[in-house]
Order: structure tokens, then C-alpha cells, then sequence
């Protein structure tokens, strides 16, 4: 990235010595997985260009957004209504939590055991080592998880932030207090933004995003093909970038990337040879660059054809329902299609045991690789149900538990590799 | 003749097969220089294939490409177990490896298949790494640890994982005047409590087989004979399993 980013970097302050040790490290990973494949999309190139400027040119669309008079507001999960914050004309964007950064100073705040996707989000705001935390005018928590919940009374302290409560159950009442919640955040973000959100804005930033997971979706759908036409580290990768840029131009770009897909599909061409064990990766979120598991799978004689996590079809199997044209109408659509996430804090959960088996046998998979982090209660319990349940049904799986050290790679690559000669 | 080598963490084994027969078997071990302990192994020997496994294997398939030597495939030590059992027991089902830095429990299918694995995580506890750590303690040589152990009369109850802790345990037992032989027994309880509990995940069945190089510690064999409430199947040289299953895979490739 060039120097020329230096100014905008110090002026949002931050530790310019650190930041440039971890855009050196993150472009050497990057360089390590990503552009060592062969046979990729020329579509690609989009991604690369993107993640290569990810602290740098759209952090300057931030600046460049503010500088007009929009807001921006940062979210860590799925939960925060991104259709409420587009419609209020705010630049909505996913913060940095996929590194081991900041680790020692996060422990200040927050327990040694706690998970380290939560470390990592304390950590770059200590550290001052993400731009986009400290490009936001807000950001919204939610209580998702224990570990979570508490750490944003501390990260509060740190940042404007604003925290929704996600019930853990289905019933009416539950769904009347997500929708309360959407509504606290409609006016919180008009107060923000002193824009009034109208039906007519509402309606269509619900198509952009749903845009934005139609062509998620039809990426997905591609990857049925085998030979798989994409890499797994390639389809996570987009997912990443889905949180952090323009949704517009973003679901342009995967549209035209696609395109090429079905192209190579015809053409009988993939990224690995027709009959390589086809892996579903299951499990907690992956953050950038949060690439270590999809790396030690494809490695090891497997590709990875879905992700079924936040970043993954979580984010991207249900859209709003488009039909509704009042405020209220939009609203109802919305709470229902928030409250369809079947996210591991939910009690119970039974629909995301159903929905694994429904993925991995559309998606011809031969095993799911089950990813939980360390310390993270909802996705390890679910880890034991979610492995029974696909005993039952013949789906092999192997269960992980890890965080985003380097320490256990080569016992993480026996245990993937073993379950890969199993596969075969 | 077709090789396999085990390269684990504290020595490397190497087996030799001629039309379906073992000619030629070797250990060294591994030290800071495995790259020359592996060459040193094949040196002067006609191979024409050679199968890898244990957390080595690719050091083997990168030594010997340098050398211009055979063509190297790798597998994982569960699966060259589970081959190397296979051929020794064909009618084992279950099998488990305690090694110098890992511990793994598999089961497997009536036709010898991997069916399930469990491995122990990033630590070191119920391991041979911890065998030896205590050995050092105790000031006995790890050969001659299990023997020691076995003189004991009553296993003390050691409750932490964590071998550093275990040690501090053994060291408050010690203070409070506890035979040495009832701690070191105790610390052999320990690994043979969690190994049960790894066996248990994979669905424990009979006949068990245990390798790897924690199999040649009397203690730890009689204790696992205890608690399954029969003896396993200890092979002759259980450390040499994964080199023997590494040369099985080779042979019918």
C-alpha cells in the first residue's frame, strides 16, 4: 500500500509503525494463500485489488463520505439491519477482528479465555491498528453471545457504541422485542445521521442488499459444480470483502465473476481435478484475514465448495421479503427475515443441524469440517449436537476447535489430512 | 525395495519391504537434525519407493527430492497406523497410539477402514513428552520409569492436565512424604485416565492394539489392561507400526 495513505492513517490515529508491521505480515499472507493458487478467476483480480487497498482506497471513500456529511457505522454480526443504516444514507461496514493483533492489550480488558475473535476486535482499537473502527461515527454491538455482551460494556468505553439486544428464542414474544430493538436502532440512526428514513429509502436499500445476497446465492449455487470452479479460500475471501465494500459496486463485480464461473463450468474446468474430496466448512465466523483452516484444508487434497457461517450462508440464505411498501410493512419484513438467523445463541437451534445436512448434501459435499473458536460456548455446544446429527445421517465430519495463533498448524494438518485419506 | 519412514518427534523409524516381506527395519533418533538422521537411514539402500508419515513426513519428501533420491509419497500417521495395525492384528478394532508429542485414538471399520480419530490438542499432557518430563523429575531414566511405577502400591491421585502443573502436584505429594513410587504411579494413572477417555470417544471396541512408543512402558500397558479389564495388543515393536504401515501403503501403491 503506499505512502501516500500515511496522512489519512495518522489523522484517524493510528500507530503508524504497528499498522505498517500488520499491512506487511497481512500482504505476505495473502501473497502465501491467495496468489500461489493456480488456476484462478481472472475475477479475481477485483478481490485483490480490494484487499490490497482495504486500509488504504476505501478507507478514503470513508473520509470521502464523511467529508459530505454521511456517517459511517461499523457492526461485528449479521444482526444489525444494514437496510436501516443504507436507508438513513450511512456507509454500513464490518470492523477488523481476524487477527491475533493487540492481543496482550485486550487482555486488560477482557479475560485471557475469551474467545479470539472478541480479543481481536479490543485489540485493534488498543493497538490503534484499524482504520475502520476509527473511521466510525457508531458502532452497533449485540448480544449474541456472553463473551460479546460483556466485552462491549468495555469497548463502550472506547468507542460511540450502541448494543441491540438479540433475543435467544423464537416465540411471539421474542420477535416483538427484535422488533422493538429494529426500531430503537431506526430512530438511533436517524438521531445519527439527522436523516428521517421513508419508505421510498427503505425500499431500496432492501434491494441493495438483497442484490448483494442474491449473487451470494448464486455463487453458492455454482459451487455444486465438480470440479469445483472456485476455491473455497477464494469464495471466503469474497464473503470477507461483502462486508467491507460498496455493496453496489460489490454485487456488480461478483455478478460479472460468476459469469466467468459458469463459463469454466461448461468448459468442464476447475481449481481442482473432478473427484477431489469436497469439503463444507461449518461452523463460527472468519474474519480478514481469518484464513487458516480454509488454507490447511485445501492443502491437503480437499477443496472447500461452502461456508456455512456468518460469513458464509448465514449472511446470505434468507433476503427481505420485497413486497411490503410502508414503513411498517418493511419493518415487519424485516424483523422476520433477521429472526430466520439461525445463529448457535439461539435456544433452541434445531433448524441449523437441519440446515448443515440440507447444504452439504445440495452442495455434494463428502464431510463437514466443523470450526469453532476457542472459548466460544454457542458453536462448541453445537459442535457435539451438530457432529451426532450428522453421524446419524452418514455425513462424515471432524470437529476443530482453535483461534487465530500459528501454534497448532501441523497438528491441525494431521488431523485434516486424516480426514481427508478417510474421505477417499 | 519400498520404504517407510515415521518421523515423530523424538525418533524416526524406518521398514523395508521385498515382495510382501519386512527385510530391513532401523530407528535413530530424531534430534535437532532430523534432515541428517533421515539421510543417514537411507543411505547405500536400493529404494524405489518411499512412503512418509508422522509430523516429518514432507522433511522426508523435501530431503530426498534434494538428494535425487526415490520418489516420496506422504500419509498421516493415522492412516499408516491404522494400515501398519491392520497387517499386524487383522481383526483389531480399535487402536491407540501414545507417542513422544501426540496421542490418538482410532477406530476402525471390520475391513481395517479409519472410521474415527480423536487427537489429543496443542499440549503435551497424556503424551510420551510428558512421560519423560517427570522421568527427568524423578531422575530416572525414562526406559526405567514405568518399572519404578509399577513398585508402587496406591496411584495418588493426580488431577492436572497440564504436565507442568503435574509436576508441581507430584512435587506438593513429595513434600507431604508420599512414597515416589505411588506419585510416579499416579502420574501413569493420569495418562491412562485421559487416553480412556480419547478411547471412549471413538466408541471403544475389543481387540484394542496399542502402539507407538508409549506402548514399551510397562506401567502404562498394565494400567491400560486394568481399565479395559483386558490385556491390549502390544505389537513386538510398537514403535515401528506407522514405518510399517508408511511401507504397506507404499507396497500396494
Amino acid at each position: 500500500m503506499s505512502q501516500s495513505y500515511h496522512e489519512m492513517w495518522e489523522k484517524l490515529n493510528l500507530d503508524l509503525p504497528a499498522h505498517d508491521g500488520l499491512l506487511q505480515v497481512l500482504g505476505k499472507f495473502y501473497g502465501d494463500i491467495y496468489m500461489s493458487q493456480q488456476g484462478r478467476l481472472q475475477g479475481m483480480e477485483y478481490l485483490d485489488f480490494v484487499l490490497s487497498e482495504v486500509h488504504g482506497l476505501r478507507i478514503k471513500e470513508l473520509q470521502d463520505a464523511k467529508a459530505q456529511g454521511r456517517k459511517v457505522i461499523g457492526s461485528f454480526c449479521v444482526f444489525v439491519p444494514e437496510e436501516i443504516s443504507l436507508a438513513a444514507d450511512a456507509v454500513h461496514v464490518g470492523l477488523c477482528s481476524g487477527a491475533d493483533a493487540g492481543k496482550e492489550e485486550a487482555e486488560k480488558l477482557v479475560p485471557r479465555n475469551t474467545c479470539a475473535l472478541i480479543k481481536s476486535f479490543i485489540g485493534f482499537k488498543m493497538a490503534k491498528l484499524c482504520p475502520f473502527t476509527e473511521s466510525c461515527d457508531l458502532i452497533v454491538g449485540e448480544t449474541t453471545c456472553d463473551g460479546k455482551k460483556k466485552a462491549y460494556e468495555a469497548f463502550g468505553e472506547l468507542v460511540p457504541m450502541l448494543v441491540m439486544e438479540v433475543p435467544q428464542q423464537k416465540r411471539a414474544c421474542d420477535r416483538e422485542l427484535w422488533k422493538a430493538e429494529v426500531l430503537r436502532y431506526m430512530v438511533e440512526v436517524e438521531k445519527l445521521t439527522g436523516k428521517t428514513i421513508t419508505a421510498e429509502k427503505l425500499k431500496a436499500a432492501i434491494k441493495t442488499v438483497n442484490d448483494r445476497r442474491r449473487v451470494l446465492q448464486r455463487l453458492n449455487r455454482l459451487r455444486e459444480a465438480d470440479p469445483a470452479p472456485i476455491s473455497g479460500r477464494d469464495a471466503l475471501l469474497i464473503n470477507q470483502v461483502g462486508f467491507y465494500d460498496d455493496p453496489v459496486r460489490f454485487t456488480a463485480s461478483i455478478s460479472t465473476l460468476c459469469d466467468q464461473i459458469e463459463e469454466r463450468i461448461k468448459a468442464g474446468q476447475g481449481v481442482a481435478p473432478k473427484g477431489t474430496p469436497r469439503l463444507l466448512l461449518s461452523g463460527c465466523p472468519m474474519a480478514v484475514p481469518n484464513w487458516k483452516l480454509p488454507y490447511v484444508i485445501e492443502s491437503s487434497g480437499a477443496v472447500i465448495v461452502g461456508e456455512e457461517s456468518c460469513i458464509g450462508t448465514r449472511n446470505t440464505r434468507d433476503l427481505v421479503d420485497e413486497s411490503g411498501e410502508t414503513l411498517e410493512e418493511m419493518i415487519e419484513t424485516i424483523v422476520d427475515r433477521y429472526l430466520k438467523i439461525d445463529c448457535a445463541c439461539f435456544t433452541p437451534n434445531t433448524e441449523r443441524m437441519d440446515n448443515v445436512a440440507a447444504i452439504a448434501r445440495e452442495l455434494k459435499a463428502d464431510g463437514v469440517v466443523q470450526y469453532t473458536l476457542m472459548f466460544c460456548q454457542p458453536y462448541g455446544h453445537e459442535a457435539i449436537k451438530l457432529g451426532n446429527r450428522l453421524e446419524k445421517e452418514s455425513i462424515p465430519s471432524l470437529a476443530i476447535e482453535t483461534d487465530y495463533s500459528m501454534e497448532d498448524v501441523e497438528q491441525l494438518k494431521t488431523r485434516v489430512e486424516a480426514f481427508v485419506e478417510m474421505l477417499k | 525395495m519400498i520404504a517407510g519412514i515415521d518421523v515423530g518427534s523424538r525418533s524416526i523409524e524406518l521398514v523395508c519391504r521385498r515382495d510382501g516381506a519386512v527385510v530391513h527395519t532401523a530407528r535413530r533418533p530424531t534430534t535437532f537434525d532430523p534432515r541428517g538422521q533421515i539421510r543417514s537411514l537411507v543411505a547405500g539402500l536400493p529404494l524405489e519407493r518411499v512412503t512418509a508419515t508422522g509430523y516429518g513426513r514432507t522433511l522426508v519428501a523435501q530431503t530426498l527430492a534434494e538428494d535425487n533420491g526415490p520418489p516420496v509419497e506422504t500419509i498421516t500417521e493415522i492412516k499408516a497406523y491404522a494400515l501398519g495395525v491392520r497387517d499386524l492384528s487383522p481383526e483389531a478394532r480399535t487402536v491407540l497410539d501414545i507417542g513422544g508429542q501426540d496421542t490418538k485414538a482410532i477406530s476402525l471399520t471390520g475391513d481395517g477402514r479409519v472410521l474415527k480419530f480423536e487427537m489429543n490438542d496443542r499440549c503435551a499432557a497424556g503424551t510420551g513428552k510428558f512421560l519423560e518430563h517427570v522421568a527427568n523429575v524423578f531422575q530416572i531414566s525414562i526406559e526405567e520409569f514405568g518399572a519404578y511405577a509399577l513398585q508402587g502400591d496406591e496411584a495418588l491421585t493426580i488431577n492436572s492436565m497440564c504436565t507442568v502443573f503435574a509436576e508441581t502436584e507430584a512435587t506438593s505429594l513429595m513434600a507431604q512424604g508420599h512414597r515416589p513410587e505411588n506419585i510416579a504411579l499416579g502420574l501413569h494413572a493420569s495418562i491412562v485416565k485421559r487416553t480412556m477417555n480419547m478411547l471412549g470417544r471413538v466408541g471403544l471396541t475389543h481387540p484394542v492394539v496399542f502402539a507407538g512408543g508409549v506402548a514399551r512402558n510397562p506401567c502404562v500397558v498394565e494400567l491400560v489392561s486394568r481399565a479395559l479389564g483386558r490385556e491390549p495388543v502390544v505389537p513386538d515393536n510398537p514403535d515401528m507400526v506407522g514405518a510399517l504401515g508408511a511401507a504397506l501403503y507404499g507396497s500396494v501403491q
